[in-house]
């Protein structure tokens, strides 16, 4: 062992052509980090049926191994009047970085607001999420480090949702986790909402067997597939739990839904 | 040769100095305890096991066996504190045989400091070690670079300060049995409620001079509770390419089948799964 | 993969030469730009800072000490910040920052009572709510131009309905909120003892002045036991519909230090 010991140790020297070469001039001034983000953890969802849109996310808000809060709702009304966001019909779920989460929440509502003063007609949220994406990616060099998920009623009064990462790509879908959970909860939904990986029992066997068709689900399925989806992830994912937040979107307005999780 | 295998050290470092991350080992992110008592010592830990934010075991045990009356309650790196603490098991056994005495927690305690300090925290174990021998009842911490503590109350761990708090404001000098066992749970709780890297239960052991008692799960405040869906698939939604069937005649030219009959479910079938 | 030129597919160093950087920021190998130079971290702080809501109103809580890294520099600095008649505001963190924000929220507090025709006793004030609103703002601007202000604060009172609020804010713009709040490293210490007194707003609607400050004395003490950072002269607030109740000269009582009583060594010693 102690002639393996004596072998050439690596040195940052270039060398080979895969060394890097040194990133910092030793002894020169340093500028002093300040690192701008931290995570605040947790997890969101979104789920649409035929003519609704269920958003979900839970209530713990941390730093590090700390909670700070038990109840710090990631869920957010947008549009509607007053403070209260009476009577709106939008809502954005933010996970990630909760101060830039909460200033792009700002931001979008006051737009949506705004649209409606200008306009005298509500914004679609059509609309609202290319209006979204904007308001990422005009941040392209100094992101909001959010995962946002934004959902409402189309002009046909369909579930719709839009999912959106840190700098303004999206995309709508009918299904969507984000944030600390996203990994657990992302596997369940492919198979339960989308059913990925289920052929008929009744078709034939072997090679001929079809593959599960998706059909829009019923209001009480989404609803009992996002509390499991939340139970779940409390159980496995140590950033996730203290409450359960439920947003259900439909004709007749906002409905909201709370429900406790496991605290540890 | 004797100790650990350091041939592939110099691979990792220039693996390491080209960017490639250390592999994540499963940490006992933990609370864990002790507190002394009239005629006795208490240790008591959470039960979590998590690798990163992860929780890689809901209810992994953290108290571990050194002799009948010395026990550990271990933080830090899993794979450490257990081969760490087995090592300490099998020479004191061996060292008590040869004495023809009793273990004595101050050797356990020693054999434990002077090994991880040896090692320069390397070997990532955090303990408390806590028992009974005939000079007394004794409790310690020992960290990973091999320095120790002799305390009448003790707490390590990520949720080491969420379970001193509870010390703190509630610990009082010469506390009875039931008031110390109550102490140390608290204590835990606090853990399990504050700290993200404890949680699931409480695991206690008291040890006194005539005889140690463990109490597994001696709490069970995160129970889960039911689903709300059924997740059973029905017989067919996986599609079958090929089928071969091998027979329990065929198979014990091999093994040995031993057949469980109808009324106790084997280890396998009694996985908790979906009505 | 990472997308550094050095990284991937250049030709070999020992053929051709060492990479040239030249046109790198100096912070990465090269010569351009000279990094900033002045000190972007704190130097005088404060440690905790604790809370908790009550049936009636908000008792905070933080020592009166300032340190210069481990050396207790001074001994009466008074870390809570009464603004007006409804709120308070309890710094943790840079002490400069602190008195910088002071000055800021006082010329806040004179703008909001300028012209006013009611009486500064009964007009309208500023609440907690909109003070915790203003002070995150300026938090999250001020960290969004790469100068953050080096606190984290809590920010205690009464919200528009006379309600009690009580609030987190700090250099990143993070907020929460939270029946019971502590910064630093009452975070870890004090919260635990306080959620056990008041687990959520139900119980906090239940909980009495006395029990409230009873909680936030004992949780001081303990923060005086194991943070090497405090000291055992405080001050203390109540806030509540009769105004605010600022003490800044409270010492700890009732220290207990039984424990030490048996301890002989640190492992084999017996005497």
């Amino acid at each position: 062992m102690a002639a393996m010991m004596q072998s050439a140790m690596p040195t940052s020297e270039p060398g080979y052509s895969f060394s890097q070469a040194p990133q910092s001039v030793a002894g020169g001034p340093r500028q002093h980090g300040f690192y701008p983000y931290t995570d605040n953890g947790g997890t969101t969802l979104g789920i649409t049926g035929s003519d609704f849109a269920v958003l979900a996310g839970d209530t713990r808000s941390t730093s590090g191994y700390n909670i700070n809060s038990r109840y710090a709702p990631k869920l957010f009304k947008i549009g509607g009047t007053g403070s209260a966001n009476e009577g709106a019909r939008i809502v954005l779920s933010v996970v990630g970085f909760a101060a830039d989460g909460n200033a792009l929440k700002e931001r979008l509502d006051t737009v949506v607001k705004m649209y409606k003063f200008q306009h005298n007609k509500e914004m679609s949220v059509h609309a609202c999420a290319q209006r979204l994406s904007h308001i990422l990616y005009n941040k392209r060099f100094f992101p909001y480090y959010v995962h946002a998920i934004l959902g409402g009623l189309d002009e046909n009064g369909v579930g719709a949702l839009y999912s959106y990462d840190p700098v303004g790509s999206y995309e709508r879908e009918t299904c969507r986790s984000a944030g600390a959970a996203s990994s657990l909860i992302t596997p369940f939904l492919d198979n339960q909402v989308n059913l990925k990986n289920q052929y008929d029992p009744t078709s034939g066997s072997g090679l001929e067997k079809v593959t599960k068709a998706p059909q829009p689900l019923s209001r009480q399925t989404v609803e009992e597939l996002v509390t499991d989806s939340f139970t779940s992830a409390a159980e496995r994912q140590i950033e996730v739990g203290d409450g359960l937040q439920m947003f259900i979107i439909t004709k007749d307005g906002i409905e909201e839904k709370y429900m406790e999780l496991k605290k540890d | 040769m004797p100790g650990f295998d350091f041939s592939n050290h110099n691979r990792n470092l220039a693996l390491h100095a080209k960017g490639v991350p250390l592999p994540k080992a499963t940490s006992t992110g933990t609370t864990i305890v002790g507190a002394l008592y009239d005629g006795g010592v208490v240790i008591a830990a959470d039960t979590r096991a998590t690798s990163g934010p992860i929780v890689a075991d809901k209810n992994c045990e953290k108290l571990h066996y050194i002799a009948p009356q010395i026990w550990c309650a271990g933080a830090g790196t899993a794979a450490d504190t257990e081969f760490t603490t087995a090592l300490m098991s099998s020479n004191l056994e061996l060292h008590s045989l040869s004495t023809g005495r009793k273990p004595r927690v101050v050797t356990v305690m020693t054999m434990l400091k002077q090994h991880l300090f040896r090692y320069q925290g390397h070997i990532g174990a955090y303990l408390v070690v806590a028992g009974c021998d005939p000079t007394g009842a004794h409790l310690f911490t020992v960290h990973a670079h091999g320095s120790t503590d002799k305390l009448p109350y003790v707490t390590m761990g990520s949720g080491s300060l969420a379970a001193m708090s509870v010390f703190e404001t509630q610990w009082k000098p010469n506390l009875t049995r039931d008031e110390a066992v109550k102490l140390c749970a608290n204590a835990i709780e606090a853990g399990i409620f504050n700290d993200l890297g404890s949680g699931s239960n409480v695991d206690v052991c008291v040890i006194t001079k005539d005889n140690t008692q463990l109490m597994r799960n001696y709490l069970t405040p995160n129970t889960r509770e039911k689903k709300m869906r059924d997740y059973k698939f029905q017989r067919g939604t996986t599609a079958v390419l090929n089928e071969k069937i091998i027979t329990k005649e065929d198979i014990t030219k091999y093994v040995t089948v031993q057949d469980m009959g109808d009324g106790e479910p084997g280890v396998g079938e009694k996985m908790e799964v979906d009505a | 993969m990472n997308h550094f030129p050095v990284g991937w597919g250049r030709p070999r160093d020992d053929v051709y030469g060492a990479y040239n950087p030249s046109y790198l920021p100096q912070s990465h190998g090269g010569t351009q730009a000279n990094p900033i130079t002045h000190t972007q971290s704190p130097i005088v702080t404060g440690t905790s800072v604790l809370a908790i809501k009550y049936k009636d109103g908000v008792v905070i809580a933080a020592d009166n000490l300032a340190s210069y890294g481990s050396l207790a520099r001074f001994t009466d600095v008074k870390r809570l910040k009464q603004f007006n008649r409804k709120a308070v505001v309890g710094f943790g963190g840079d002490v400069s920052d602190m008195q910088y924000l002071d000055r800021l929220l006082n010329s806040l507090d004179v703008e909001e009572n300028y012209g006013g025709d009611a009486p500064a006793e009964s007009g309208p004030h500023m609440s907690a709510k909109n003070l915790h609103a203003y002070l995150s703002k300026v938090m999250y601007k001020r960290r969004s131009d790469f100068n953050p202000l080096w606190n984290a604060m809590l920010v205690a009172g009464l919200d528009e309905s006379d309600k009690p609020f009580l609030a987190y804010a700090d250099l990143l713009g993070t907020t929460y909120s939270s029946p019971s709040l502590a910064t630093g490293f009452g975070a870890h210490l004090a919260q635990p003892i306080m959620r056990r007194a008041v687990p959520n707003e139900a119980a906090s609607r239940e909980l009495s002045k006395e029990q409230a400050v009873e909680c936030i004395k004992e949780c001081m003490k303990v923060l005086f036991y194991r943070d090497a950072r405090s000291m055992p002269v405080y001050s203390i607030a109540v806030i509540d519909g009769k105004g605010v109740d600022l003490k800044e000269d409270e010492k700890l009582e009732n220290q207990s230090w039984a424990f030490a009583e048996q301890i002989r060594g640190y492992g084999t010693q017996t005497v």
